[in-house]
């Protein structure tokens, strides 16, 4: 179970692929480098994108026969950076760079109760911790929630495994996540101080959970979770960097992260984990026409609200509620280090 | 009583029998540490199947075995300091509580959702710390291996651990056979009987006995004492007992003892003897180094602080000369990687024992026959 971080390239093959759930796709992967690969893990991605060799993260869902078969399952995003899209458009047979399991969610050991929090597409990251929870006997509570059933993939299927220990939570059938009722069962019961809640889901979600989780003073390191900063408070849009520093200014297109775009116009960026959780992009900001999206985990909420900073490979400028009528798209005026 | 023979193995067995194994299964519970080692006050660096471990204890007394590497720069955290629940980083000062989760971090308002430092299932059984290195989902503590004479009020006693400069499985062989008493322990417990008495060899999926008894002979220096310690004054003739009891994949209890010749114990009746366990349970450290734990304890004159020192002392000098020998082996074998082991008679305990071994490293997918590297 040691965590591994080591990124390490291998070619993996298609070897099955199928329908999950309304706009999710089920891909098989049959890795040349065969490594297990325990719950929480993900694998990463090279995929050629308009031009562009992009990186993008998916979550194993399960991992047979030692990692000879790896399992990923992919929602086509309304506003896909382009990689989700090819990921729907695979076939068996198609090749593909991936790399061996990287371990950044892991399932720790012991704890009295584990509470997982699936929103949406974020059970792919659950499913495998759910099956060892189950194998471990331990006590533990898989809570989903979507927008409606027709999207929400693996929803049968664990059901069927998990019987009373999954709660399903439907958006379009009016039965609403309540995270402050969550989080106060959690907070009211004997084994507050040694559950542990492991949650994947869109941003918004997450931060409502960690809002109250704090509230309620559970501990803090017992809140396990993981994000590939890929949902934010808005749909993703067109927006504009400007760079005093540089005399230049950058259009970041709805497809495109912050990052990519000042990348690819040759601006000498640092950055590390791609995924918002590091910092190391983190800039300050001197100025914005709407608002931030900041879409990351690394800055506290204060932080944020101050809009004194952002992590520029998943923040993102957006109209807000006040983008009603005007044309011009928002912008965000950065010092680069 | 017949002579047991080491039978011709399998042939569909991926390994011949005198195979050099070298490696060492995960999924098992692994002796880490004397429970007194781990302390609240400052962290153990110890190494375990490979698994560089930092060995503490949180302010509930609990042991917690974790990985000896900081998330961030794996600095070892058995460098750091203890506050508590938690375990500081010797060069950043990250802490960690013992679920391995990051609790601070410098410079920054949050704590980075993936900083965690692997932290291993332990148990605490025996006066032993035991760690589960492998898959944790499989981590069973009715499958710790029964040692119950270290801590049951029938027996007193007292060990040490030896760090052997060899393969763990050499050890096992040198207490699967205990023939070689007569040659490297000559002047305690060895004596001719020894290679000369029959033995027998019993086995199950996870365990092997090997039982030996010599009659109606004279005492060793070692044995005469101990009679001594119970019967003041005794001499004459005893009869010899060593039972060797394997539990997979490196525990081994040795029922050992002797009673005055005649009185029944071969048939059950040793209230006329001395008994003792040998308990001895080796962890890999390396494929070339191994932490061997072990302890001697006796079923009479419990109260006797002397006795248990002595008999401490007395084992320490015999496993000395043991220690050296394995060394030695370890050296030819590193001298000699194309000469593979021959077997004899006497091996056919320790020949099981690999046969377990082997099964439980290929339902690992391990190789089993891996050259030590």
């Amino acid at each position: 179970m040691a965590v591994n971080t080591q990124t390490w390239w291998q070619q993996g093959r298609v070897v099955e692929t199928s329908d999950l759930a309304k706009g999710v796709r089920r891909v098989v992967l049959a890795p040349d480098r065969p490594v297990h690969a325990a719950p929480g893990t993900h694998v990463d991605l090279r995929l050629e994108l308009d031009g562009h060799v992009r990186k993008r993260s998916y979550s194993v869902l399960r991992s047979e026969d030692g990692g000879r078969r790896i399992t990923l399952g992919v929602q086509l995003a309304a506003s896909s950076r382009g990689g989700s899209r090819h990921m729907h458009g695979l076939e068996v047979g198609d090749v593909v760079e991936m790399t061996g399991p990287v371990q950044s969610f892991p399932l720790g050991v012991g704890a009295d109760r584990y509470v997982l929090v699936a929103g949406g597409i974020g059970v792919t990251a659950l499913v495998a911790m759910a099956d060892a929870l189950r194998r471990r006997g331990a006590d533990y509570t898989l809570v989903l929630a979507g927008r409606s059933r027709r999207v929400m993939a693996y929803l049968d299927e664990l059901v069927e495994t998990h019987g009373d220990r999954v709660r399903v939570f439907v958006d379009d059938e009016d039965v609403h996540l309540d995270v402050e009722t969550l989080v106060g069962e959690i907070a009211g019961s004997p084994a507050a101080a040694r559950t542990e809640m492991y949650m994947c889901g869109p941003i918004r979600l997450m931060d409502a959970i960690r809002r109250a989780w704090v509230a309620r003073e559970l501990p803090e390191p017992n809140l396990r979770f993981e994000t590939f900063g890929s949902s934010g408070a808005w749909a993703a849009e067109e927006f504009v960097v400007h760079l005093p520093q540089l005399d230049r200014s950058v259009s970041v297109g709805k497809d495109s992260s912050m990052l990519d775009a000042l990348e690819d116009a040759g601006v000498d960026v640092m950055w590390d984990c791609r995924k918002g959780e590091c910092g190391i992009c983190q800039v300050k900001v001197l100025d914005v026409s709407g608002r931030i999206d900041h879409r990351d985990v690394f800055l506290s909420r204060q932080q944020k609200e101050t809009y004194a900073s952002l992590c520029l490979c998943v923040a993102r400028a957006a109209r807000g509620e006040s983008g009603s009528g005007s044309a011009d798209p928002a912008a965000v005026t950065l010092h680069l280090p | 009583m017949t002579t047991a023979v080491a039978r011709p193995i399998d042939p569909a067995a991926p390994t011949t029998a005198a195979s050099k194994i070298f490696n060492f299964p995960r999924n098992t519970w692994y002796v880490a540490a004397w429970d007194h080692e781990v302390t609240g006050k400052q962290p153990l660096a110890r190494t375990v199947a490979d698994r560089p471990l930092a060995l503490w204890r949180n302010s509930e007394g609990r042991a917690v075995a974790m990985a000896d590497a900081c998330w961030h720069r794996l600095a070892p955290l058995s460098k750091g300091k203890l506050f508590g629940d938690e375990i500081q980083c010797p060069y950043h000062g990250l802490r960690y509580n013992s679920a391995g989760r990051c609790t601070s971090m410098p410079a920054q308002e949050t704590i980075n959702p993936s900083a965690t430092v692997p932290s291993y299932p332990v148990v605490e059984r025996h006066r032993y710390v035991w760690v589960w290195v492998g898959d944790p989902d499989l981590a069973d503590p009715a499958s710790v291996p029964d040692m119950h004479q270290m801590d049951s009020p029938d027996w007193a006693g007292d060990g040490e651990t030896i760090y052997a400069p060899c393969n763990y499985q050499l050890v096992l062989d040198n207490l699967m056979d205990l023939t070689h008493e007569e040659f490297v322990h000559s002047s305690s417990i060895g004596q001719d009987e020894l290679s000369e008495a029959e033995f027998d060899v019993s086995h199950t999926d996870r365990g092997v006995t090997v039982t030996r008894w010599m009659r109606n002979i004279d005492a060793p220096p070692f044995w005469l004492k101990n009679m001594r310690d119970k019967f003041p004054g005794f001499s004459g003739k005893v009869d010899r007992w060593q039972i060797i009891h394997f539990e997979a994949p490196s525990t081994i209890c040795i029922d050992v003892g002797v009673a005055k010749a005649g009185t029944g114990a071969p048939e059950g009746d040793r209230s006329q003897g001395v008994n003792g366990f040998v308990m001895n349970t080796i962890t890999p450290e390396t494929a070339r180094t191994s932490h061997y734990f072990w302890a001697f304890m006796r079923n009479y004159r419990l109260e006797s602080q002397t006795i248990t020192t002595q008999l401490r002392q007395g084992v320490h000098g015999v496993f000395g000369e043991d220690e050296e020998m394995l060394a030695a082996q370890q050296s030819a074998i590193d001298a000699n990687p194309d000469h593979e082991f021959y077997s004899l008679n006497i091996d056919a305990g320790g020949m099981w024992v690999r046969r377990i071994l082997d099964r439980m490293l290929q339902a690992e997918g391990l190789p089993s026959a891996a050259a030590a590297k």
